[in-house]
């Protein structure tokens, strides 16, 4: 039995814990192009803002593929899935043979044809090595200009920032990380980054990267306003990453498709992670929710499946925590409500930087935002993982001072006796 | 593997659990000292849930699935596989919270004016960990289920 895994993020990590779970023994072969062994993605803002070095990156131990019976081949890209052959195809080298197949190819930032976007200058920023060459330019840049207001944005605003760049950030939306978190989340993070000296334009984009003699000299506005900057860092959000399957019998939509066991619909091809278009547990439909929590937990499955388990990943539910200058914001679940039939109960004082809302539908939790004040978080989210009847207690949701002496004995033996 | 269960049936609400647990993790091991003389104050790893007549212990389950490891994205929580123990790298924690925001039993807890939380470790080293040995009623047990 050949275990062969595309990718070396989150999902792949989880998906080696969990065929070693059940299967010691079966080598595991993982393809990565990225040179690096596998690091923490979320981290290379911290990179790039100095408040770690690269040695502190990395998420298990310099022998975890040693010790784990894995032969890492680190810096080649995957070129296609041979279905007939049962064999991955590698850019330079030999083709891989597989009996279980994981593609966890993460995903890819999202670049508009803005004019002038090809050429130096420009950055995404969603690897190492993009925190590395933004890294470099630290101390040649004054000003940059970072595209899109979502979370990977606004980090890499924030390291920018904290390396004493002048950072404006253009939005297309009428207000920031508006599709992970709220109206009012996102307004006190927002006054808080201006605060700190980012600059922060919503309801407008950039029509051009204006170059002089192929030089980034800043971007021109659809308002017709031109921001100076040496640097553009293009952010609008991260696609999945579905090239390898293209073109196969693997079924995609916007993401890879699989069934609850992580599985596609070519037997003993799996997929997990950024990749996959899941079930969103809440809303009960596919949604691309592109977080760490979910590939590392669809990547665990996936092993665990591919090495002969029969565990069922329930579905994603999306979740977000951030800190920016001293201020902690956690999202789970339906943060915006989608239509009707949801009870939404504020609490907080957003002047203050504190801010509390709970989404319900019927006597379920659906979602929480939770700003400045987040300790017990993890509560919430398992009460709406689990779907707990919180009717008879919502008021103290609200308050933060929910206990779980209000749940009912039944469920409340039920959710503490236990481990998970 | 043991762990640490709360009988909600004789506990009297006291919170001489979570006393115990800031004194055995601290450097000096004086209640006085570690309570007056830490600033800002620490933080047990465990907490009292109590309502009414009702009060029980909350601590961490050091789950066979844990989900504070899945969500960490630093590479900070591991389940050491030889003991069952939910460990926590202080060093390599970057603050995230998303071990908070996971965590169903909400045990794991900022710690105080540090980038980084906190969370039980069992009272690494010490067999029968603090909290239960301090409770005066034997409303917390350590042991196999
Ligand atoms: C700046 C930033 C901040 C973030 N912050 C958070 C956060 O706070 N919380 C959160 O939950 N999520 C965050 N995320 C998202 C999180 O990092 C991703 O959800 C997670 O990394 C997805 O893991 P994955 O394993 O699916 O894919 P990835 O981590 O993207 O890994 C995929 C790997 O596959 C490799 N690969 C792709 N194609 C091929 C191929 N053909 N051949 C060989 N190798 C290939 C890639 O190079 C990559 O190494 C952040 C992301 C970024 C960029």
């Amino acid at each position: 039995m050949n275990y062969v895994i595309i990718g070396n993020g989150a999902a792949a990590v989880g998906a080696v814990e969990g065929i070693r779970r059940t299967d010691k023994e079966n080598p595991v072969t993982l393809v990565s192009n990225e040179p690096y062994r596998a690091y923490g993605r979320p981290l290379i803002s911290n990179l790039l803002s100095g408040k770690i070095k690269e040695a502190d990156i990395y998420l298990r131990a310099e022998n975890f593929y040693e010790v784990q019976g894995v032969r890492p081949i680190l810096g080649k890209r995957a070129t296609g899935i041979d279905l007939e052959k049962n064999r991955v195809l590698l850019e330079i080298g030999d083709a891989v043979p597989f009996d279980r197949l994981l593609i966890a190819t993460g995903g890819i930032p999202f670049i508009p044809p803005i004019r002038g976007k090809d050429g130096s200058g420009v950055y995404t920023f969603t690897t190492l090595d993009d925190a590395k060459k933004l890294a470099a330019r630290v101390g040649k840049v004054k000003k940059a200009v970072v595209v899109g207001g979502g979370l990977i944005g606004l980090k890499a605003a924030e390291g920018l920032n904290d390396r004493g760049v002048k950072v404006t950030v253009v939005e297309l939306a009428d207000r920031i990380l508006s599709s992970a978190f709220d109206r009012q989340a996102g307004d006190i993070i927002e006054r808080r980054l201006r605060e700190v000296g980012l600059e922060i334009i919503l309801n407008n984009s950039v029509e051009e990267i204006v170059r002089v003699r192929g030089r980034v000299k800043g971007v021109a506005l659809k308002s017709g306003e031109m921001v100076e900057a040496s640097d553009v860092v293009i952010a609008i959000g991260v696609v999945p990453n579905k090239a390898i399957v293209e073109g196969t019998r693997i079924i995609t939509n916007r993401g890879a498709l699989t069934d609850e066991y992580m599985e596609t619909n070519v037997a003993g091809v799996y997929a997990a992670g950024d990749v996959v278009e899941p079930t969103d547990l809440l809303l009960g439909q596919r949604r691309v929710t592109p977080i760490w929590p979910n590939a590392y937990i669809q990547g665990k499955f996936a092993g665990m499946n591919m090495a002969g388990s029969r565990k069922s990943y329930g579905g994603s539910i999306p979740m977000n925590s951030i800190e920016f200058y001293g201020i902690p914001t956690v999202s789970i679940g339906v943060s915006n409500p989608p239509g009707e039939g949801y009870e939404v109960r504020t609490s907080g004082d957003p002047a203050e930087n504190v801010y509390r809302k709970i989404v319900f539908k019927d006597d379920r939790l659906v979602g929480a935002v939770l700003v400045g004040r987040i300790e017990k978080a993890g509560v919430l989210t398992g009460l709406i993982a689990d779907r707990v009847d919180v009717g008879a207690f919502k008021d103290e949701l609200l308050e933060g001072d929910f206990g779980f002496v209000r749940i009912p004995v039944e469920t409340r033996r039920r959710i503490l006796a236990v481990a998970r | 593997m043991k762990r640490v269960y709360a009988k909600e049936e004789v506990c009297i609400g006291c919170r001489l659990c979570e006393v115990a647990c800031v004194v055995e993790h601290s450097g000096s091991k004086n209640p006085v000292k570690a309570f007056k003389g830490i600033k800002p104050r620490p933080v047990p790893r465990n907490y009292v849930d109590e309502g009414g007549p009702l009060s029980f212990s909350v601590n961490c389950r050091h789950c066979d699935e844990p989900l504070c490891v899945a969500v960490c994205i630093a590479g900070a929580m591991t389940k050491d596989e030889a003991s069952g123990v939910v460990k926590h790298n202080a060093e390599k924690c970057a603050g995230c919270w998303s071990c908070i925001m996971a965590c169903p039993y909400g045990v794991v807890r900022v710690d105080p004016g540090k980038n980084r939380v906190v969370k039980c470790d069992l009272c690494d080293g010490r067999g029968t960990p603090a909290c239960v040995q301090a409770c005066p009623n034997r409303a917390l047990v350590f042991e196999e289920r």
